[in-house]
Parts: C-alpha cells; sequence; structure tokens
C-alpha cells in the first residue's frame, strides 16, 4: 500500500514538473496559464492522493479530500479571473494564435452599444 | 523503499518550483508573474501536505487549506485589480 501511494505521488510530483516547464516555456501569457493550472491541478490532485493512501495511519483522508474538492473548484476560477484581465489590459496574443473569439464579443457589444 | 519515493517525489516538486522561479522573475508582463505565483502556491501546498504526513501532525493539513484561501483569494483580487482598478 506504501509502495502504491508513494508511485502515484511521483506521478503527480512529474504532473507538477511538466506545468512547470509549460509556464517556463510557452510562448505567450495565456498558454502558460493554460499549461500551469491545469497541470498543476491533476499534480495536486494526485500528489495528495498518493500521501494520503501512503500514510493511512495517520488519518488524514478526511481532509485531503477537503483540501482535493477545493483545489478542483477553486484553481479553474483563478486562473479564468486572470486571464480575462489579461485580455482585457491587452496584453499581446503569440503570433501563431489563430482566433481570438473574446476580442470579437467585445468588438460586438461596443457596436450594439454605439 | 516507499520513503526514498516519497523523497524524489518532494525534490521533482521543488525543481517544479525553481522552474516557476525562474518565470516569475524573468516574465515580461505582470500577468505571467501572477501565473507562476499562482503555480508556485499550488505546488508549495502540495509540499506543505508533504511535511504534515511526513512530521505526522494533523494540524498542518489546516494550515495548507487556509494557504490555499488565502493564495485563491489573492489571485482574485489581482485579476480585479488589473481589469478595473481598485
Amino acid at each position: 500500500m506504501e509502495i502504491l501511494g508513494a508511485a502515484i505521488t511521483i506521478l503527480g510530483s512529474i504532473f507538477l514538473l511538466l506545468g512547470a516547464l509549460g509556464v517556463l516555456r510557452m510562448p505567450d501569457v495565456y498558454n502558460r496559464m493554460q499549461a500551469g493550472t491545469k497541470a498543476t491541478t491533476l499534480g495536486t490532485l494526485l500528489f495528495l492522493s498518493g500521501i494520503a493512501i501512503g500514510h493511512s495511519a495517520c488519518a488524514c483522508i478526511d481532509k485531503t479530500i477537503i483540501l482535493i474538492l477545493f483545489i478542483i473548484f477553486t484553481n479553474p476560477i483563478s486562473s479564468h479571473a486572470l486571464a480575462r484581465a489579461a485580455h482585457h489590459i491587452g496584453i499581446p496574443l503569440t503570433d501563431k494564435t489563430v482566433r481570438d473569439e473574446l476580442a470579437e464579443d467585445t468588438d460586438e457589444k461596443k457596436e450594439l452599444l454605439g | 523503499m516507499a520513503n526514498l519515493l516519497y523523497s524524489a517525489a518532494a525534490i521533482i516538486a521543488l525543481l517544479a518550483m525553481l522552474l516557476t522561479l525562474i518565470r516569475l522573475l524573468k516574465g515580461p508582463t505582470i500577468a505571467d508573474r501572477v501565473v507562476s505565483l499562482d503555480v508556485m502556491t499550488i505546488i508549495s501546498l502540495s509540499l506543505i501536505v508533504y511535511i504534515a504526513a511526513l512530521a505526522e501532525r494533523i494540524i498542518y493539513f489546516d494550515v495548507a487549506l487556509v494557504y490555499g484561501l488565502i493564495s485563491f483569494l489573492g489571485i482574485v483580487a489581482m485579476a480585479r485589480y488589473l481589469e478595473r482598478g481598485l
């Protein structure tokens, strides 16, 4: 059981490392945000559940479940708010961007309002 | 054996934190810095839980929970500040 928990923890830490690598290497803010948020959510989830499985003696399952639920709910919200704010203050997208639907929507809204 | 694997996981997580620290120092815009701070907070939350299980202190889990809560509020407040000022 301990080995299984440790293996899951290692898997989670590898996801954390990949997310951090994405934050370092991606070309613009939005790509970095996507890599950082999604990969670290899964990585933290695996890390915490691996620790809870491995240390079943310390009776920390319930608090780990609360922490996992908390991270699943709050991490997308904060990254969404941050991406919206970054788009609003006009941080440029990378050259390889194909489509920017949020800009089209805000342009339409401005035209409707006159 | 299991303890060795847990230590390796903690070291990999520390390495991830170092990579985000580079982006925090380098980041050209303020949003980059906030993103990397967010990622660093999540990784350090995992490390706090690791230390709690290592030291067998159940109270450290509450520390991790409050830390995550405050970081979430901080990121949302920062996003709101960037969008339309305080």
